[in-house]
């Protein structure tokens, strides 16, 4: 428990956290090697079973990042991803798993340094969250 | 379209424990359309039954598959190839593919995924209302397209009672009252006279009264 590193997934809209996560990088700010970046087009592109397939193949967390407040490539496809996660939320609750190690972000392209601060927070979160319980069984 | 809901997580495992292969069957048609049993819910309930067994330390090797429609025979037998060392039919149907399922794998454990709720129509994405009773005698042509068996909460053939207001039914101020949609209705259409047509007591034989309903068309029929 107490060398844990948890391995998390994080979905990153290209147009927004996925272009934070690399100003993060030019700006040569650290955050932890734990998070796993998959870009995606669109926040809402993302689906409920992406999130749980994540879980299944051993995420101990997972944070979907899309743009800030009506700043949407798409229109509203983060309004939707925040729907999404909410869903997820309640389907992880009745599977058993804490909703906590699923979140939604909002990080716009800009926003190296919060990428970074929301990396190095949820990563935090879920060390002290502990192991997911399917790993646990897995192993 | 027949619409259905997900059963809670726990009732579909207690199902399904005690076995160690089972198929989980979606279908292409209603349950796809409102969200809850085409191929995308077998996967999420495929993966969140995963999740659940491996949590309490079991496992189980979950088969997914959709068939085009399962209520028709003629689907259902595409499945006959492929049933192997299921031991039990996980269906993601309403109730009339659950059944055509039982019937024709006498052998095989069938349970129900899904609570098959009512027949209705999309409002808009993700929200559905029930809008027929399958009452076997339309009414709608007699009360404007909306029909007073499905929408009023006491099913009145002359109504509205004394608990609508202001277009509201008494039960909810979410439902809106029937008799008032008709009403409202039949003036936009100019036909205020036929609101004081008597309907006589319905005779309710043909919505389930007299029993299982079958209908066979002797042109079609083998």
């Amino acid at each position: 428990m107490e060398n844990f590193e948890p391995v998390i997934v994080a979905f990153c809209c290209h147009y927004c956290a996925y272009t934070a996560a690399d100003m993060a990088g030019s700006q040569r700010l650290p955050y932890p090697s734990n998070v796993k970046i998959i870009r995606v087009p669109c926040s809402g592109k993302v689906d409920a079973l992406h999130i749980t397939k994540a879980f299944e193949k051993g995420a101990d967390g997972v944070y979907v990042a899309g743009c800030l407040d009506g700043d949407c490539h798409f229109k509203n496809g983060n309004d939707k991803a925040a729907k999404l996660v909410t869903y997820v939320q309640n389907y992880l609750e009745e599977i058993g798993l804490e909703p906590e190690r699923l979140e939604m972000v909002r990080i716009s392209a800009g926003m190296g340094d919060r990428f970074a601060l929301i990396a190095t927070e949820i990563t935090e979160k879920i060390r002290k969250l502990g192991p997911s319980p399917i790993k646990t069984v897995a192993a | 379209m027949i619409t259905a809901e997900r059963k809670p997580l726990e009732e579909i495992i207690e199902y399904i424990k005690p076995f160690k292969r089972i198929l989980l069957l979606g279908c292409n048609e209603c349950v796809t359309v409102c969200a809850a049993g085409g191929r995308k819910e077998v996967g999420l309930l495929a993966s969140g039954l995963q999740l659940a067994l491996l949590k309490s330390g079991s496992s189980i090797e979950i088969r997914e598959h959709t068939l085009e429609r399962q209520c028709d025979p003629e689907y259902v037998e595409e499945l006959v190839p492929m049933i192997g060392s299921e031991e039990a039919i996980l269906s993601m149907a309403c109730g009339c593919g659950v059944q055509q399922l039982a019937t024709r794998f006498k052998d095989k454990p069938v349970f129900p995924a899904l609570n098959t709720k009512f027949m209705g129509g999309s409002l808009s994405q993700g929200m559905w209302d029930e809008r027929c009773k399958g009452c076997g005698d339309c009414l709608l042509g007699l009360t404007g397209g909306i029909c007073p068996i499905a929408k009023c909460a006491k099913q009145l053939m002359n109504g509205p009672c004394g608990g609508s207001t202001d277009g509201k039914c008494e039960i909810s101020d979410d439902v809106e009252c029937a008799w008032q949609l008709i009403w409202n209705r039949l003036k936009a259409l100019g036909q205020e006279d036929r609101f004081l047509d008597i309907m006589p007591a319905k005779d309710w034989r043909s919505g389930g009264g007299g029993g299982p309903r079958k209908i066979i068309r002797e042109d079609l029929a083998e």
